[in-house]
Parts: structure tokens; C-alpha cells; sequence
């Protein structure tokens, strides 16, 4: 960095490359500013609400400060670093509120009996979980049971076979409305299909797998879609070229190739409906016994389990309510652990050495 | 093992799109006959209609005849499977299956068919195609590592061992060295002398001195203009294209006083 540039005989060259720059600690100073002045403001009495918002507008005095010294274009992307930082940092607050309630109210609840007791029989305190973390994973595995072939085998349909046919994107519309079914409207559904064979008043806890499954596949198609479609086409006609039928080049090159990125998104799929609470409610109902049987009577989930203990709390009404955020920690860390396992998958299986 | 392709009277089709016209050409078995032209000529569209990979692309068709040791390809009990079975292709890019270690990508062929086979055998298939590649010394320490580690030049020797590991009559290479640097292209060009003992070979290439220097006898394919089909303009033994075509075309594109 010691070349300099020689003013040239036509005009000022140095001059003309060079800008005027705000010096290179001003961002950090404003933000650590902004961050003082936010604490103290928390702690003089003016509330978090008051001083996040007395922070933020010291954070905005950078683009104007920038806007008088390095001029426009400068200013304007400073001004838009803040906005996407602020648009961050209010995205974070809820995630980090429900994480903060949930952990701390949540944690005091969970304790060995709190996973191997039901609420057979409980009144007050005491009694736990165990029936309601049955009824989850049983209704969410048998979701998965129902909705991976479909899903899998409808984007493999759509990506290998129907490509841009009427069919497929037909399909493709109709899966897209999927998407967007209120889980309420799915859990009638499935309500509504399972009274046809049983009768009024059905109460199953593979009803909720149904209703679930309704909700679970238009997600595993999509993402499956989108994890087919980046298996680079030289595969494919790799493999055709070493004489591989259709079918083989599909299951042997095709679908190892996708494996990490398919896993990933079946995972992260089950953890968006394993939260499920509405269909639930209407399909598999609630009980305080522990029910294996997926095909007959009520069967207790997590989220169920959570709303039927805040609303019928019963007398004296703590207990059920501890249990309540006890159950939806239990839930909370599921899905958590869920969203762990896929990256742990997505970076296991994918192909090695690559890139 | 090697076989000779006769072609009359090719017509090549992309839906209504006619992409290459009236090629008549003769292949003869245990030689080099490169395709030399412009891009989008129709030279790798012809190559790959030699073993019906053109039809991967939807509403891709032929009319004309493409004889094998005198069977049509295009028959209409011909299985497109079985055609790909005994008429190898290398395409332009390497394009090793990531998933694969070194000696599975080697067996693909096989494998991917699921061929039962004993373990010896197995490893027989690997160093024999490995050294008719020439790459078994490079990696005979490392066969279980993923083929896609290997340089660029490597994996596509890797995919050349892929190719020929299925013992096909006749092979056929995509451009296999443009995306390659000058060593591992005479490397390969190497390979291609010793595997015409055993092949027919096919190549595509947009090197003139490759066509050259590997190749028994040249094609020259052309387009009459934008939105033409291709064609085949001249064919002849690589040393009399390159000193005296017969075409002021071909003359014009080898001296590459083109356009």
C-alpha cells in the first residue's frame, strides 16, 4: 500500500478515485452508542420500549451523518444496512421472547415423573406427560408414514416424468393450494372422512395422522421438488448413457444424489406439523390415559394437552398450568431437536468431496 | 468387438425443428473419425443420435437409418437401453457420480444394473478399465475415495474407465477435452490411440490440431445459415481434410478464415 498515484498531466486523477469516508469505527461507535443508551434507558425508568426506539434513532443519525460526508450513494446504503438490521432485530424479539417465556416458566415442570406418568386418575398435582408424548409421536410418525411416499413420489413424478405437462402443472397449482389449507379445514376433513366409515362422534388417533398428512404433503413435495431439480442433468444422462433404465437411474443416481437435501426437507416438514393443534383437537380428541392404539378411541397430544390444561385447569389451577408450558417445553425442544437432526443429516449424507 | 456404423439419409428432429439434414456417412470399426464444425452445427446432436441419447430431450426423433454391424437402431424393437448397453458415450464435462467412490464409479455400468458378479471379477472390471484409461497408477491407493475428489483431467479419465468397463462395441466422446488443460488433453488423446485398438471411436471436437492428431478420418458439418439445418459437408482421411479438402468450406474453416 505504498504506490501512490502520480497526479496525471490531464487532470487530477488522485482526486477523481478517491471519496470522502466516514472513518472506519463511526458503524460501531453508533451501534455501541445505540446500545448504551438503550440499557440506560431500561434502567432510568424508560421502559425497553422507549429506549429500543431512542437507540434505533441514534443508529438512523449514521446515513445522515454519512449523507453530509461521503454523499448519496454511500448514505443510502448505510441507511438500508439499518433497515435490514432493524427488520432483523424485530424478527428476533418474538423468537427470543417465546423462547425466554417458554424456558423459564416451562423448566421447573419437567421431571422424571413428568415423563412417565399420565394424568390418569391425577387431580392437582402431580401426574405428567407420558400419555400426550405417546399420543405426538405416534400421530406425527404415522404422518410422516402416510405423507413421505406420496410427497416423494409425487415430485419425483413431477420433476422426472411429467416435467412441464398439463398433468404436472396441474398438480403442481393443486399442490400449491395445498399449501395453504387452514389445518382447522384439514382436521374436518379428516373428521368428516372417518365418520363415513365409523359414524358420528369417531375419535381416532390415526384420523389426526390423516388430517396431519393433508397438512405434511404439499410441504415434502415442494421440497423434495426443489432437491430434485438441483441433481445436475449430466447425472442422469451419465447413467442413461451406461445403458441404466429410467427407473434405476431414478432410485441408484438420482435420488442418492438428493438424499441429504430430501432427508432435510422431510424433517423440518414433520417439525412443522408435529405443533399441530387444531386438527387434532377435532380428530384424535384428548384423554388422560396413555393409548397405544393408533386405530381406536381418544389419544392425547402435546399441543392438545397444552391447550386442554390452560383451559380447563380444574381446582386449585397452577399445577395443570405448570404443565401446560411444562408440555409445550417438551414440544419446543422436539422440534428443536428435529431441526438439529437435519443438519446433522444434510451433512452426513451429502456427497463427499465435492466441491 | 468393435463394430462399423453405416448412416444414410439422416434427418434429426427437435419437435418440428429439423436440426440436422441428410447425413450419409460410414464409420469404420477399430478407427478414429472426428467431427469437426461451428458451434451449433448439429455435430454433437448427430454424435448422440449414434446411440439414441437424443432422446433424453422431449420430442427428439430421427428419420433415416443408423446400421450397427447392419442393424438398424431405429428399428422399432430396437430397446433404446440396450442400444446405450454396447454404444459408450464421455461427454464434454466430467460427470463422475458424486455419491460413488473411485472404484463404484468404475463399476456404475454394472452396478447401477444391478449385475451380480464375485468380488474378484469386480476387482478385475476396475484395474482393467482403470489401466485402459490410464489412471489405475494414480489412484490404485485411493479406489475407495469419492470419485469426485479427483482433479478434472482425472475424473475425466475416470469417466472414459466408466465408459469402456461396460465393454461397449463402439465409443463415443463429446468434446471430452475442452474443458481440460493441455496435459491432461494429450493424456487423453493417448488413451484414444490405444483404445482404437479395441474401439470405434467417435469424437467431437472444436480443436483442429485434436482432430489431426487423433483421427483416422474427419467430418465436417456446417449450417447453410441461421435457422438452417446442419449438414454434413464434406468427409474424408484426416490427412487429405486438413491438406486438401474438396470444399472451399472446409478449406475456409480449417485455415479458420471462417465467417
Amino acid at each position: 500500500m505504498t504506490t501512490t498515484l502520480k497526479p496525471s498531466p490531464q487532470g487530477d486523477l488522485s482526486a477523481d478515485l478517491r471519496g470522502a469516508q466516514l472513518p472506519s469505527w463511526a458503524p460501531k461507535a453508533i451501534a455501541a452508542l445505540a446500545g448504551v443508551v438503550a440499557v440506560a434507558g431500561w434502567f432510568t425508568g424508560l421502559g425497553p420500549v422507549r429506549g429500543i426506539i431512542l437507540a434505533w434513532l441514534i443508529a438512523a443519525c449514521l446515513p445522515l451523518w454519512s449523507v453530509m460526508i461521503e454523499g448519496k450513494r454511500k448514505a443510502t446504503d448505510r441507511l438500508v444496512t439499518l433497515l435490514v438490521v432493524s427488520a432483523f432485530g424485530l424478527a428476533v424479539i418474538p423468537l427470543v421472547s417465546i423462547l425466554a417465556s417458554v424456558i423459564g416458566k416451562g423448566a421447573q415442570a419437567l421431571s422424571a415423573e413428568f415423563f412417565t406418568y399420565s394424568m390418569r386418575n391425577v387431580v392437582g398435582e402431580g401426574g405428567g406427560i407420558y400419555h400426550a408424548l405417546v399420543g405426538t409421536l405416534l400421530i406425527t410418525s404415522a404422518a410422516a408414514v402416510i405423507s413421505v411416499p406420496i410427497g416423494l413420489f409425487t415430485a419425483i413424478y413431477l420433476i422426472e416424468y411429467g416435467e412441464d405437462g398439463r398433468l404436472a402443472s396441474s398438480i403442481r397449482f393443486l399442490v400449491d393450494v395445498m399449501t395453504g389449507i387452514p389445518s382447522i379445514v384439514a382436521g374436518l376433513f379428516a373428521y368428516a372422512l372417518f365418520v363415513i366409515f365409523f359414524g358420528e362422534g369417531v375419535r381416532m388417533g390415526i384420523g389426526g395422522s390423516v388430517a396431519l398428512s393433508v397438512l405434511m404433503i404439499p410441504v415434502v413435495v415442494r421440497s423434495c421438488e426443489e432437491m430434485l431439480k438441483l441433481v445436475p442433468n449430466e447425472l442422469r444422462e451419465a447413467s442413461y448413457a451406461l445403458g441404466v433404465p429410467k427407473w434405476r437411474t431414478i432410485s441408484k443416481v438420482v435420488l442418492p444424489t438428493a438424499l441429504a437435501g430430501i432427508v432435510t426437507g422431510i424433517t423440518l416438514a414433520i417439525a412443522r406439523v408435529i405443533g399441530e393443534t387444531a386438527p387434532l383437537l377435532i380428530i384424535a380428541g384428548m384423554t388422560d390415559s396413555v393409548n397405544f392404539n393408533l386405530s381406536e378411541g381418544r389419544m392425547a397430544t402435546l399441543p392438545v394437552f397444552t391447550y386442554s390444561s390452560l383451559m380447563q385447569p380444574g381446582v386449585p389451577p397452577e399445577p395443570s398450568i405448570e404443565r401446560a408450558w411444562g408440555a409445550a417445553l417438551v414440544l419446543l425442544i422436539i422440534v428443536m431437536v428435529l431441526n438439529l437432526l437435519a443438519r446433522l443429516v444434510s451433512h452426513y449424507f451429502s456427497p463427499k468431496g465435492e466441491r | 468387438m468393435a463394430k462399423s456404423i453405416e448412416v444414410s439419409d439422416l434427418n434429426i428432429y427437435y419437435g418440428e425443428f429439423l436440426a440436422v439434414e441428410g447425413v450419409n456417412i460410414s464409420i469404420p470399426a477399430r478407427a478414429v473419425t472426428a467431427f469437426i464444425g461451428p458451434s451449433g452445427c448439429g455435430k454433437s446432436t448427430f454424435l448422440r443420435s449414434l446411440n439414441r441419447m437424443h432422446e433424453v430431450i422431449k420430442g427428439a426423433h430421427v428419420n433415416g437409418k443408423v446400421l450397427v454391424d447392419g442393424e438398424d437402431l431405429y428399428a422399432p424393437d430396437m430397446d433404446p437401453v440396450n442400444v446405450r448397453r454396447k454404444i459408450g458415450m464421455v461427454f464434454q464435462r466430467p460427470n463422475p457420480f458424486p455419491t460413488m467412490s473411485i472404484a463404484e464409479n468404475v463399476l456404475a455400468g454394472q452396478r447401477l444394473n444391478s449385475k451380480r458378479m464375485k468380488k474378484s471379477e469386480a476387482d478385475d472390471i476396475v484395474e482393467r478399465s482403470l489401466r485402459q484409461a490410464g489412471l489405475w497408477a494414480e489412484v490404485k491407493d485411493r479406489l475407495e475415495r469419492p470419485g469426485s475428489g479427483l482433479s478434472g483431467g482425472q475424473q475425466q479419465r475416470l469417466c472414459i474407465a466408466r465408459a469402456v468397463a461396460v465393454e461397449p462395441e463402439v465409443l463415443l466422446m463429446d468434446e471430452p477435452c475442452s474443458a481440460l488443460d493441455p496435459i491432461s488433453t494429450s493424456v487423453i488423446e493417448d488413451l484414444i490411440h490405444e483404445l482404437k485398438n479395441d474401439y470405434t471411436i467417435v469424437i467431437v471436437t472444436h480443436n483442429m490440431q485434436q482432430a489431426a492428431r487423433v483421427s483416422d478420418q474427419t467430418a465436417f458439418f456446417n449450417l447453410a445459415g441461421v435457422g438452417q439445418p446442419g449438414k454434413l459437408v464434406e468427409l474424408g482421411p484426416t490427412e487429405k481434410m486438413f491438406s486438401n479438402p474438396e470444399d472451399p468450406a472446409t478449406e475456409a474453416y480449417i485455415q479458420g478464415r471462417f465467417g
